[in-house]
């Protein structure tokens, strides 16, 4: 039975639900229906949609926005917040490591082919200093909850994490509509989100750009899948979103072209992959990026947020290495827990994964988004076979893990208001002067009854998440 | 043996680009196989020309121009001092373990038909056995025709089209090494021909890992091991990690390429 967040393990009402259970009985379904078309009417002015890759229809869609928010209460989010920045310190640690002295490859802590061999592992920036040992600036780490007391980490997403602007639009939403059950709460704010970001690009920008450097967001462009992300968070840092094309390397530094002459640029949040970054270096037939860029970051005088290189920290198969990376950088015993993980290119792992393929969720190492996965016990008998055909074909791309029983809050849904699966994504900020959470995250949830898979590209929705004084 | 080399790359622009930038790996490093003994870049033109060095600790050049240009001529002159090592690399640069040249690149990817040849033909061979076997197998089976591959094609597809230039052969033969679990790499670099003075190119090869030996050279086009002929002059996963120049502008139109090689014994009295 999964733990129900409103309701615990007992049937009472969790304190941290009181308000809104309260709420919920006071309030009829006609009045959220109207709220929820609301929310949708919101969305769809404010152009906050997203493509879904392998559609051929190709539109655009609205993220389901469930308008009941997920509480937490502050000592709880405490206990999860010192677990991720935790988290984020070691992921910082130890690309800092894979791409210096490498110690944690000579003490064992990971197989050597999980970075030598890893194709997120960048050899291109061996050596290459980073501003103040900071590579991961942006993470999203992906939690769950099963019981009262267990958080989960799921995924460390270090490379381009997306779903901070659903996260701010959730809230602003809940304020505006949800102001009768808002205002009976004691909030943590996350509106100062963009500012914390702005603060942290600023700090890791090169001495020279000194007091005000000039920050740009660099994005594929408009049919990238969160284009409306990356406008956003310009607009509301009031930085330049450019693409490629607005930029150019003179001397080993970037300049952005504008109105008034070449602008140079000191930090740049950048939503491109490394594939794409500098055809020179990269990818020769990227158009995405920058010719000559590399060179740049390579000699300190832009700074790349993230830092190029960073998916050789969150892959699922360096993932099941982390409680053990956590442990060496840190010489602390992690605070989050870590799903037990198959590593399929493991032949013992392999072979337990193919007898247990209908209790398990399975993976691909480099995969995100939700798509290529299996999950075990919800699978028919075609789709394990199909499962058990490709992981015979290609071992090392997969992992497995047990079916975890994902916390549920209460959702409007269809047939009223039920119990729906949830996980958070919280946003964890790392600059020069270490690491800043807001309270909170992006809750995603299944909105399909039953369902484990919160993806926005497989139908989950978002929620609020409050983070209470009780 | 003394060797000069003499590399012009000509670009005849129909439309000149607003700038160029490019990254050159022109420059050898020392190693017990070569010394050497004078070496210069130059341009045609002003521009800058940044030296530097990459992460397998290859000497590279960032050139940089930000004004239109109807041509451009980068100039490699040099002289260099070779012996004969037997193929065996030692005190070469080394920046990652061999380990690392397992990785798999979308030029050196080995398809199932790759796969399928090094395994019949490494098999259960050991450490040279292997690797010279493989050099067979590349020699009888492709066709050296510089009409079959571009400068773009993968080891799977010049292994389809069974020929190529020396650059298709070295990436079959890294595919075919990593694919039994052989570390191997790309060299580029230029070659004493006996034959011919002047060259339209460059060379390529390869080097293996070989327990025993550290890393061993292997000239899959020419079906040997480098000699003293051969100048090492840049390494990487693939020939992107290893190109003379890799280049990009913007704005202007298609350009023209002219390249011109020239690789001679040095006279004795030049020595002087």
């Amino acid at each position: 039975m999964a733990f129900n967040e409103m309701l615990g393990s007992d049937g009472g009402v969790r304190a941290p639900y009181a308000g809104v259970s309260r709420w919920l009985e006071s309030v009829n379904l006609d009045q959220l229906d109207r709220r929820r078309a609301e929310a949708e009417l919101f969305y769809r002015r404010g152009g906050i949609t997203f493509a879904v890759y392998g559609d051929t229809q190709g539109e655009e869609r609205i993220i389901p926005f469930d308008i009941i928010p997920r509480i937490l209460a502050g000592k709880e989010w405490n206990v999860l917040a010192k677990g991720l920045e935790q988290r984020v310190k070691a992921l910082n640690l130890y690309l800092a490591d894979i791409y210096s002295k490498q110690e944690s490859l000579r003490a064992g802590i990971v197989p050597e082919e999980l970075v030598w061999q890893n194709p997120a592992f960048r050899p291109e920036v061996t050596g290459v200093a980073v501003p103040h040992g900071v590579y991961v600036h942006i993470a999203g780490v992906d939690v769950v909850r099963i019981d009262e007391n267990d958080f989960y980490v799921l995924e460390d997403n270090a490379r381009t994490p997306s779903g901070v602007s659903y996260m701010l639009g959730g809230r602003e939403i809940c304020y505006r509509l949800m102001a009768d059950l808002y205002g009976a709460h004691n909030i943590a704010p996350i509106d100062h989100y963009p500012d914390e970001l702005f603060s942290t690009l600023c700090s890791v920008a090169p001495q020279r750009a000194g007091e005000s450097p000039n920050v740009v967001i660099l994005t594929p462009g408009q049919f990238n899948s969160a284009y409306y992300e990356h406008s956003f968070l310009a607009d509301k840092m009031g930085v330049e979103l450019v693409e490629g094309r607005d930029l150019f390397i003179r001397d080993d530094h970037v300049y952005m072209r504008t109105t008034e002459g070449p602008k140079r640029v000191d930090v740049i949040y950048r939503r491109v992959d490394d594939d794409f970054l500098d055809p020179l270096v990269f990818r020769p037939d990227s158009m995405l990026g920058v010719p000559g860029l590399f060179n740049c970051y390579a000699k300190g005088n832009v700074a790349l947020a993230n830092a190029i290189g960073t998916g050789a920290a969150d892959d699922k198969a360096i993932y099941s290495h982390m409680p053990e990376i956590v442990k060496f950088f840190l010489g602390e015993e992690p605070i989050l827990k870590n799903v037990p993980t198959w590593c399929c290119r493991k032949p013992d792992d392999l072979a337990y994964v193919l007898e247990h393929l209908s209790e398990l969720v399975v993976k691909e190492v480099h995969g995100s988004g939700g798509y290529g996965m299996l999950v075990g016990p919800q699978a028919d008998k075609a789709a394990i076979a199909d499962f058990k055909n490709r992981l015979k074909a290609n071992p090392a791309n997969y992992i497995a893990q047990p079916t975890l029983a994902l916390s549920s809050c209460p959702s409007f849904v269809e047939k009223g208001i039920a119990p729906r699966h949830v996980d958070l994504r919280p946003f964890v900020l790392t600059g020069a002067n270490g690491v800043k959470i807001v309270p909170g995250g992006l809750t995603r949830v299944a909105m399909r009854e039953g369902s484990l898979v919160v993806n926005s590209s497989q139908g989950g929705g978002t929620k609020d998440t409050w983070v209470i004084d009780l | 043996m003394r060797i000069k080399v003499q590399h012009r790359t000509t670009y005849l622009y129909d439309a000149p680009p607003s700038s160029i930038v490019q990254i050159l790996r022109l420059t050898p490093r020392n190693y017990e196989g070569l010394q050497v003994r004078s070496w210069r870049i130059f341009l045609d033109h002003d521009a800058n020309l940044v030296p530097g060095e990459d992460a397998f600790g290859n000497i590279i050049h960032t050139l940089s121009l930000n004004r239109a240009l109807d041509d451009l001529t980068i100039g490699v002159e040099g002289e260099v001092e070779t012996t004969d090592t037997g193929g065996v690399v030692k005190g070469a640069v080394e920046r990652f373990p061999p380990g690392l040249y397992l990785r798999d690149t979308p030029l050196t990817h080995a398809d199932d038909a790759i796969k399928a040849m090094a395994h019949d033909v490494i098999g259960a061979k050991e450490g040279l056995d292997g690797l010279h076997a493989l050099l067979s197998t590349l020699h009888e089976t492709l066709t050296f025709d510089g009409t079959r591959t571009d400068v773009k094609a993968t080891a799977a597809e010049a292994w389809a089209a069974k020929g190529g230039v020396c650059q298709d052969y070295a990436h079959i033969f890294i595919a075919a090494a990593r694919s039994m679990g052989i570390p191997a790499r790309y060299v580029g670099g230029y070659m004493l021909r006996t034959d011919m003075q002047q060259q339209n190119a460059g060379h390529a090869w390869t080097e293996a890992y070989v327990p025993s030996l550290g890393w061993v050279g292997f000239d899959p086009a020419n079906c040997i091991s480098p000699t003293e002929a051969h100048i090492r002059v840049a390494m990487g996963l693939d020939y992107l990690g290893a190109a003379p120049v890799r280049g990009s502008q913007s704005g202007g139109a298609a350009e023209q390429l002219q390249v011109s090689v020239t690789v001679g014994q040095s006279r004795r009295q030049q020595q002087n």
